[in-house]
């Protein structure tokens, strides 16, 4: 599937950096990607590959001495970039909003949830403080709150972190979003809970027909639960594709990695497989393939050029020499 | 709630016998006796001093004053003075509401100043209003309080004239005593001006005297902000949508607020300790002024009654500021 302009969210070219003007550091590198209406897009990768600052920039929410670019930053017809703070404000928890990684943090310890629920009604849609408590009691029955009637004064530390992520769901969906950025909404929760909470967001996101990206490192939730997958590495994309297909046969020697270290992929072996060593950081990324010290089937090539993204569009891989149908480098 | 409330004023008791017993100690140490100071220059024979120790019951072995000092305080009497012969409850009745509004003016300068200062110096963070405010609070604490009231007397009373050197009211007003409140009882009296007159006399004492609970709470709301503001939640509030103005007024400062509230309480008894000071320098007439002149007196019933009213009512206070504590953080309100 490719990009159209009745496409939600298109993003091209996205990079942030950080650090000073003259010695930049790139989290996000040149990153491109769309989301359809109604679809599910999953984001992954290790810690540290930039998922999170990348959203965080679809947000607006990356502060100074952030420095966020991009050819294009669109949703529906509107240029994100463009947008002075105010007008950005609209639209952020209104039609594009987020949740994210521990909730028990993410919500005020000082307010009542009701109270939180009800300042995004009130900032986005105003209504009289009936209607909005109204509202506020029906998206806590939405997220599957028992007695939300008497939970919505419940202050958060009353609440466990599955009811916190709960409330934080009913927070975002608010305002009927068009999108929803999910990062990494159940990395924090107990497992027994994680597939409840994943379980709550496909069935809104069905029901809403929203666009969702869903930032995880787990890669087992993504492919049950994605249409298509951005696969990230240290601030670029590495694979893009239809979730079906990126799961039968990875092209780029880091997709094949990441699911080679799930555990089903290691039964009766001692030792999980892992891939050796970690992401680059500020000061330690090599020339080249960002990959290379890291990847089995590195050559000199991989060490001096960096490669583009090939393929056709909806399905390109950023490698000289992608895996074929049976997970051998193509020479 | 009523259990917690209960513990803390439980803890009044042990307080009030330790300030009771340390002040009775501390006065006797200090060298001079009340009646030698009551003689003057002429003095008393043998004879008029054992009957002058007799009648304040000063002849009886320190301990046995102790006693029964404390069995009279515990009967609500805090004995008389030496030198007036008043009962030191009721000068200090009279003299107190001038603390009080020379106390509540100086926390209000050092509240609204030291929160404004705190929460600008946070948002701005590393430019050059935060640099200012943080030098200037650095200042206002190392300050020496006399000196600085010096400083500001010098420039605004002198110099400049546009404030009254010393006192409570110019002399061409007279105004009956009402509330003992001179901003309340001014507003009252039919005295035209007489409440500028009033205002005025209190802006330079509260100035100096609320300089450093100033500089203590515009550092602390500061770093308390600075911490609240890189919450999760805060990022929560943005990703809502919400302006400025309002992450930082509705959700940040109500939680950063929550450790300034201690802060603020622990500065009432800075705030009385140093009225003494103040009142001193302004010569204003409240509970500072007279404790301060009674020492010189060795007027030993008003400075220990003296002592332990202020230590009571810093105590109340500090239980007053653990209510508000609950009512400003609902983790505490909900917990035992």
């Amino acid at each position: 599937m490719t990009e159209t302009d009745k496409s939600l969210l298109v993003v091209h070219n996205l990079s942030v950096a950080f650090g000073t003007k003259d010695n930049p550091f790139k989290a996000v590198d040149r990153v491109s990607f769309h989301v359809e209406e109604g679809e599910v897009l999953g984001i992954v990768g290790e810690s540290g590959s930039g998922k999170s600052v990348s959203s965080l920039a679809l947000m607006g929410l990356i502060d100074f001495p952030g420095r966020v670019t991009a050819d294009e930053l669109r949703f529906k017809t509107t240029d994100l970039q463009t947008l002075n703070e105010k007008a950005r404000r609209k639209i952020t928890g209104d039609e594009i909003s987020m949740i994210f990684q521990d909730p028990m943090t993410s919500l005020n310890p000082s307010y009542t949830v009701g109270n939180q629920i009800m300042e995004a009604i009130e900032v986005h849609q105003g209504g009289s403080k009936k209607e909005r408590m109204t509202k506020a009691i029906d998206l806590l029955r939405q997220v599957g709150i028992p007695a939300p009637e008497s939970r919505i004064n419940s202050y958060p530390h009353q609440l466990s972190g599955g009811m916190s992520q709960r409330v934080m769901i009913a927070m975002a969906i608010a305002c009927d979003p068009r999108l929803l950025i999910a990062d990494e909404p159940t990395t924090a929760l107990d497992v027994t809970i994680q597939a409840q909470i994943i379980e709550l967001l496909l069935k809104l996101q069905r029901e809403k027909q929203m666009g969702l990206v869903l930032i995880t490192h787990d890669l087992a939730l993504v492919a049950e639960a994605a249409d298509r997958v951005v696969v990230m590495y240290a601030g670029q994309i590495v694979e893009t594709g239809p979730a079906s297909e990126i799961f039968k046969a990875p092209k780029h020697p880091y997709t094949q990695a990441l699911m080679n270290s799930l555990p089903e992929s290691s039964e009766g072996k001692d030792r999980l497989n892992a891939l050796p060593g970690v992401v680059p950081g500020a000061n330690d990324r090599p020339q080249g393939c960002l990959l290379n010290p890291r990847c089995p089937y590195a050559t000199d090539r991989c060490r001096v050029e960096e490669p583009e993204q090939y393929g056709p569009r909806g399905r390109q891989v950023k490698c000289f020499y992608p895996l074929d149908e049976s997970g051998r480098p193509t020479v | 709630m009523l259990q917690f409330l209960i513990r803390r004023l439980g803890m009044v008791i042990p307080t009030f016998i330790g300030v009771s017993l340390f002040t009775f100690a501390l006065i006797y140490l200090i060298p001079g006796d009340p009646i030698t100071i009551m003689g003057g220059e002429r003095g008393f024979g043998a004879e008029e001093r054992a009957e002058l120790e007799a009648m304040l019951g000063l002849d009886k072995p320190i301990w046995q004053q102790y006693f029964i000092y404390l069995g009279n305080v515990l009967q609500g009497d805090l004995g008389t003075s030496y030198v007036t012969r008043q009962p030191v409850m009721s000068e200090f009745m009279t003299l107190f509401p001038a603390t009080v509004e020379l106390t509540v003016c100086a926390a209000i300068f050092a509240v609204i100043t030291g929160l404004t200062l705190g929460i600008l110096a946070a948002i701005k963070r590393g430019g050059i209003l935060d640099h200012t405010v943080m030098t200037i609070s650095l200042a206002g604490y190392s300050m020496p309080i006399f000196w600085w009231a010096l400083l500001l007397i010098l420039f605004f009373s002198v110099n400049l004239g546009w404030t009254p050197v010393s006192g409570r009211l110019d002399v061409m007003f007279w105004v009956d005593e009402v509330t003992g409140f001179m901003l309340i009882d001014t507003l009252l009296s039919d005295e035209d001006g007489a409440f500028l007159s009033a205002l005025s006399h209190l802006v330079l004492p509260s100035i100096v005297l609320g300089t450093i609970p100033m500089a203590v709470i515009a550092r602390m709301t500061r770093s308390s902000m600075l911490e609240v503001l890189g919450e999760d939640y805060i990022r929560t509030a943005r990703a809502k949508g919400l302006s400025k103005r309002r992450i930082i007024v509705k959700h940040a400062l109500r939680n950063a607020l929550i450790p300034v509230i201690t802060v603020m309480g622990l500065q009432v008894g800075l705030l009385l300790s140093g009225a003494i000071l103040t009142e001193t320098i302004f010569a204003w007439p409240g509970i500072g002024k007279w404790l301060v002149e009674s020492i010189g007196r060795r007027d030993y019933p008003v400075v220990q009654g003296g002592l332990l009213l202020i230590a009571t009512i810093i105590i109340l206070v500090n239980l007053l500021v653990d209510l508000m504590y609950g009512v400003v953080n609902p983790r505490v309100r909900h917990s035992k």
